[in-house]
């Protein structure tokens, strides 16, 4: 054997390793993708016992979702949970992550306190919805405390009112994510030249100002990144909300959001509009994930 | 400006930065205490709680355990929902999800990484493409394709898939362009060593830190996972945990034991707490590695 066949020998193996990932992505992802789009193109629901369907009928379906009215409600609900959450949550990220980062104020007790702000992160979501309902419901424990402090009189119906729930959708979702944006936002800082910060420094640039000045501008990539990526999060909550509200939404669905209607739709096997929505989700996800794959990109090359 | 102008002034701003450095450092810890309280206060309730039995639950909150924690573990062994089947289910499948996800993403990276072949670069481009398409929005024919093939409500259905991972693929390209050199590669094969053999003997070895790590996201992933499982599994002795805490939340909950409730919930989550804290250097190191090197 000469050495020329031996290389092109060796590079077909590089096709040989990359078959299982190919095959069961062709198989679990392509074709459901490719099956959703194709559904979204036909009549085909269940009404009490009888199969109405599959009949094809164009474009009704995105008609009927967009015009019904729910769609524009639980995408709107979705956003104002993701921005009551998103905000405090980048804001405590990139105050943390200035100070876990800023040399000069040598923190003590660090691997602490990164350990103790992911630890969320990892809770199982339904679980966490689960014992915040059982905390803030009308006889649970927080109840209890906030009458024993004498805030209250008697119990705040925390899952009867619209804002209340949203508040704590809100929360959970900070609460779960703000400690993977700081740990982001914190290797985007310390990518940042050192010798910036000594340049400023040495003109008298208090740390106020470095931090506008010089942190936030040079972090703009990856702040974009995270807001993308967080929004991409976003628009698939589900089980928190889910959980919390027993997947009703209420009250007045008002914190009903766009998975937990699809959900919604797949246990009726309303595949029509079932198969709509996800159309609707994946144009959507897709543009955000083009922006973000430019960032990523953009940053490789430098 | 003269020498001693010069040096009173830096003194001076040396000074004046102590005592700021010292006013901010107070308030980050100030911060960061109450941050911490925040992110442990539901767990720490929810541990007293777990202790205390319906009846004290119902008096009120106190902020010390009291001592049912066992009679509430032996009331949720010999309760209604089969939460240790669940316990059960959950393990089986988020490990298999873990092991399949980091082998073959090792798999494919190493494809990408070790050969030159056709194809490559759009290989490694369209993974990248479909790593943020979310899982949800194919879920429709997913579910269609499954009942085709019988295997709804068949945990199958949710491991297998994961062979195909890309976020985990794309963490593994990362950590071998850092990491294994392709001298080591070649050192193999003159050594007369088949491609596969090197795969799993050199390469794989080698990859176990960022196995390690995708392997506890991958659990933790798969652990939590509500969405799918919930569409797919239907018998109450195939269910994962978070669909049986989700039962629990749509019954009638008032008339269940308070205690036994918190019990389940804190079931649910401390085997991954644990987990955490053993390994949460790793993990949090792992999430820098993984979000930016980008």
């Amino acid at each position: 054997m000469n050495k020329k066949s031996k290389v092109v020998s060796y590079n077909k193996w590089g096709y040989i390793f990359l078959i299982p990932f190919v095959v069961i992505f062709l198989i679990f992802q392509m074709i459901p993708l490719v099956s959703t789009i194709y559904n979204s193109f036909f009549e085909n629901y269940r009404s009490g016992l009888t199969q109405i369907g599959p009949n094809f009928i164009g474009l009704q379906n995105y008609a009927t979702i967009i015009t019904n009215g729910d769609l524009p409600t639980y995408f709107v609900n979705t956003m104002i949970m993701w921005i009551m959450g998103f905000i405090p949550q980048i804001v405590l990220s990139l105050l943390l992550g200035a100070w876990f980062t800023d040399p000069s104020l040598r923190l003590k007790c660090q691997t602490f306190f990164k350990t103790v702000i992911y630890l969320p992160n990892l809770i199982m979501a339904s679980a966490f919805a689960m014992l915040f309902f059982t905390l803030f419901s009308d006889s649970g424990p927080i109840n209890s405390m906030l009458i024993q402090m004498g805030v209250f009189k008697e119990a705040y119906k925390f899952m009867g009112n619209e804002w209340s729930v949203r508040t704590l959708i809100a929360t959970m979702n900070c609460l779960m994510w703000f400690g993977n944006t700081t740990i982001l936002l914190m290797a985007g800082m310390l990518g940042i030249d050192p010798s910036l910060f000594e340049a400023a420094q040495v003109d008298g640039a208090t740390s106020t100002q470095i931090f506008y000045r010089i942190t936030l501008p040079l972090l703009k990539p990856i702040l974009i990144f995270v807001m993308i990526t967080s929004l991409i999060g976003g628009l698939q909550m589900f089980d928190v909300p889910q959980i919390l509200t027993n997947g009703t939404g209420d009250p007045m669905r008002s914190s009903m959001t766009l998975i937990m209607y699809l959900n919604k739709h797949l246990f009726s096997k309303n595949y029509g509009l079932a198969g709509a929505l996800s159309v609707f989700l994946f144009v959507i996800t897709g543009i955000l994930s083009l922006i973000v794959f430019k960032f990523t990109n953009s940053e490789k090359v430098k | 400006m003269d020498m001693a102008a010069t040096n009173t002034t830096s003194i001076a701003g040396q000074q004046e930065k102590g005592a700021s450095v010292h006013a901010r450092r107070f308030i980050s810890y100030i911060v960061l205490i109450l941050v911490s309280f925040l992110c442990l206060f539901w767990f720490y309730v929810l541990f007293i709680n777990a202790t205390r039995s319906n009846s004290e639950l119902s008096l009120g909150f106190t902020p010390f355990p009291s001592t049912h924690l066992v009679e509430n573990w032996v009331n949720l062994r010999s309760g209604t929902l089969p939460i240790f089947n669940g316990m059960i289910n959950s393990l089986v499948i988020a490990l298999l999800t873990a092991g399949l996800a980091t082998y073959f993403s090792a798999m494919t990276a190493y494809a990408i990484h070790a050969y030159d072949f056709k194809g490559k670069k759009f290989m490694f481009t369209f993974i990248l493409m479909i790593m943020m398409i979310p899982t949800q929005v194919t879920v429709l024919g997913f579910l269609q394709l499954i009942g085709k093939m019988g295997l709804d409500n068949n945990a199958l259905a949710l491991i297998v898939p994961a062979i195909a991972s890309p976020a985990v693929f794309f963490y593994m390209k990362q950590y071998m362009d850092s990491t294994l050199p392709l001298s080591l590669v070649e050192a193999a094969r003159i050594d007369g060593s088949g491609e596969f053999r090197t795969f799993n003997q050199i390469v794989v070895p080698l990859m176990k830190p960022a196995i390690a790590v995708q392997a506890i996201f991958s659990f933790v992933g798969s652990w939590n996972n509500y969405f799918t499982p919930a569409l797919v599994l239907h018998d109450d002795t195939k269910k994962t945990l978070p669909i049986l805490l989700a039962q629990l939340r749509s019954a009638d909950w008032l008339k269940f034991d308070m205690g036994q409730v918190y019990m389940m919930i804190a079931f649910s989550i401390f085997p991954v707490i644990i987990v955490y804290l053993i390994f949460s250097k790793h993990i949090v190191g792992g999430v820098t590695l993984g979000g930016v090197k980008g």
